[in-house]
């Protein structure tokens, strides 16, 4: 048996009449009217303007690192070779994260929405968006505590066989508490972001189209991939950028769990440092120029985060002509 | 290829909602018939009895045969997805697939059955089918653009494009042009009765004109009423429904006395 997810009937249909209307319908005064637009005006300026005052507290409050002299910051070397490891790592952990993220949130998100049995998705759905509202400090807890010892087996064994390769380069971290740990821990917060972003988007697949998929002799999975996937493909990509953007801001996991140090290629010892982290141990003690330099690093996450959001945004405008939203 | 349809007492199920009762009908080869009957009694969820498309919804499910040539369409093991290869459809609103091209909609069936397909093979199956779909004319330069972009006629052409170029034995159409304007409409019609020299052809249609227009056979469904089965009242040839129906409520139903 063959089964399309259920939907709204129809989504993606009739794009003009889907606008708002521009100007007073027949009921309602054009005084309720002009309300509204002012109270919505006024909450999209909101927005910017807090925006404004966070970039401008960032450039402000890092403007002193500009032309000062090498010797003043953390290691002495300037800021460049201060700031690279930082965001190396960040950007390694955040993209290991998204690798063990990716697929299987979106596979998860696909077996809800068309292959499990009506009364098994349900509780999965709920037991996936459960892991959402784990605080993450749980999660640095349990990533510390747990999972990290028990993770140190896999390690050596990475770290004997394949101990070639430089990111598996041995020996292995004794405590496990390791950038591909904190990776792991990354991951595992990160699905429910993709999972339910993507499940939201798969079970709103027109069933029109799905029907014809199928009635030209499609199976179920050359359905999904003829109908669901380039329908939900702009909101898969959203889904992971959203997943990308926690992964990249996430602090208080990655302090817990990774024992951090000078940047190291080898993903399995201990070293290296997220930007996020590195502040928030230091923020606490940090005055004069120090406080400075960290904020500085919080400028480049913020910078580093925005141009993420801005890459999503093109790839998603791309295939704007072929989405599903002209049909 | 075209093949005889022969229908022996199906019931057809929601879960158990007793939908269809009792349908025994045989459907002619080379040939259109037409489906008619009020909302609700049952015609469109027949339709898609016969191609299996039926049991998509969680819970149906159907009781009875449906022979194709003999060979019975519920029969132990006989896989569904072949089954829609043999029997296609054409549904009440057109729907391209908005992701594809033109020419990748049309290819889109017959790629899903044959792996491999040259580049010239693949060209030829595009002009045929849309020359088949009498829609050559109109794309041929712009196949490679969206379908979506095309008009609602275009788009409803295209998708009997689409289901030709699979190369079925039938062809089954739910109320094709339902959602599309008199002069598309016509152009559909006129499809329609170029399609039967080489497929059969069920349609189902809410418009008695277009079912007398188009069909040389009329099923003629009803329901007693709501929560009752739709079934099957009279079956004849189109003129007979039309002038000269049997049945009193198939005669209530053609006059617009009724429905």
């Amino acid at each position: 048996m063959t089964r399309i997810a259920p939907t709204e009937p129809e989504t993606g249909e009739a794009p003009a009449e889907r606008r708002a209307p521009r100007g007073a319908g027949p009921s309602g005064s054009p005084r309720q009217d002009a309300a509204f637009s002012g109270l919505a005006l006024g909450a999209s300026l909101l927005i910017l303007v807090v925006l404004a005052g966070v970039a401008l507290f960032l450039c402000l409050q890092a403007w002193p690192v500009v032309g000062a002299p090498a010797e003043e910051f953390y290691g002495g070397e300037g800021f460049l070779s201060y700031i690279w490891p930082l965001v190396a790592g960040t950007l390694i952990a955040a993209a290991i994260a998204l690798v063990i993220a990716t697929p299987v949130g979106v596979g998860v998100a696909l077996y809800i929405s068309h292959y499990a049995p009506r009364r098994l998705a349900k509780p999965v759905g709920y037991v996936i968006d459960l892991l959402a509202a784990i605080p993450s400090i749980i999660f640095g807890a349990w990533g510390a505590s747990v999972l990290a010892p028990r993770i140190v087996p896999l390690y050596d064994w990475l770290g004997a066989y394949l101990g070639f390769i430089p990111i598996f380069a041995g020996p292995a971290s004794a405590t496990g508490k390791t950038i591909l740990t904190a990776s792991v821990v990354l991951g595992i917060m990160i699905l429910p972001i993709i999972t339910s972003m993507s499940r939201e988007i798969f079970q709103q697949t027109p069933v029109l189209q799905q029907e014809a998929a199928l009635g030209l002799g499609a199976t179920r999975w050359e359905m999904v991939r003829m109908t669901v996937f380039p329908f939900a493909r702009a909101g898969i990509i959203s889904s992971v950028m959203l997943g990308l953007g926690r992964a990249l801001g996430e602090t208080m996991a990655v302090t817990l769990v990774l024992s951090g140090g000078p940047f190291n290629p080898s993903l399995i010892q201990s070293g290296n440092q997220t930007v996020a982290s590195e502040i928030a141990l230091n923020f606490p003690e940090a005055y004069g120029f120090r406080m400075n330099e960290l904020i500085a690093a919080g400028l480049v996450l913020f910078l580093i985060t925005l141009v993420v959001n801005m890459l999503a945004r093109f790839v998603v405008s791309r295939y704007k002509e072929f989405s599903g939203a002209n049909s | 290829m075209s093949k005889r349809i022969d229908v022996e007492s199906l019931n057809v199920y929601y879960g158990d909602f007793l939908a269809v009762e009792d349908v025994n009908i045989q459907i002619d080869p080379r040939a259109v018939t037409a489906f008619i009957g009020p909302s609700g009694c049952g015609k469109s969820t027949f339709l898609r009895t016969l191609n299996r498309m039926h049991e998509v919804v969680p819970g149906a499910r159907v009781e009875g045969k449906v022979n194709l040539d003999g060979e019975d369409l519920y029969g132990r093991g006989v896989d569904p997805v072949r089954v829609r290869s043999q029997v296609g459809m054409v549904f009440q609103r057109p729907n391209p697939f908005p992701t594809m091209s033109i020419r990748d909609n049309v290819l889109a069936g017959a790629k899903l059955n044959s792996r491999r397909m040259s580049r010239s093979a693949a060209d030829e199956l595009v002009e045929s089918s849309l020359r088949g779909a009498n829609l050559w004319e109109e794309v041929k330069d712009r196949l490679g653009k969206p379908g979506s972009g095309l008009s609602g006629g275009q788009q409803q052409r295209l998708c009997i494009a689409r289901t030709i170029a699979v190369k079925p034995d039938v062809i089954l159409m739910d109320e094709p042009c339902s959602a599309l304007d008199p002069i598309s409409t016509l152009a559909v019609e006129d499809l329609i009765s170029e399609l039967q020299e080489e497929y059969t052809v069920v349609i189902v249609t809410h418009n008695m004109q277009q079912a007398a227009r188009v069909s040389h056979k009329t099923a003629f469904f009803n329901i007693a009423g709501t929560g009752k089965p739709g079934r099957l009242i009279e079956y004849a040839p189109t003129q007979e429904i039309f002038n000269n129906p049997k049945n009193q409520a198939t005669e209530d139903y053609v006059s617009g006395r009724f429905g």
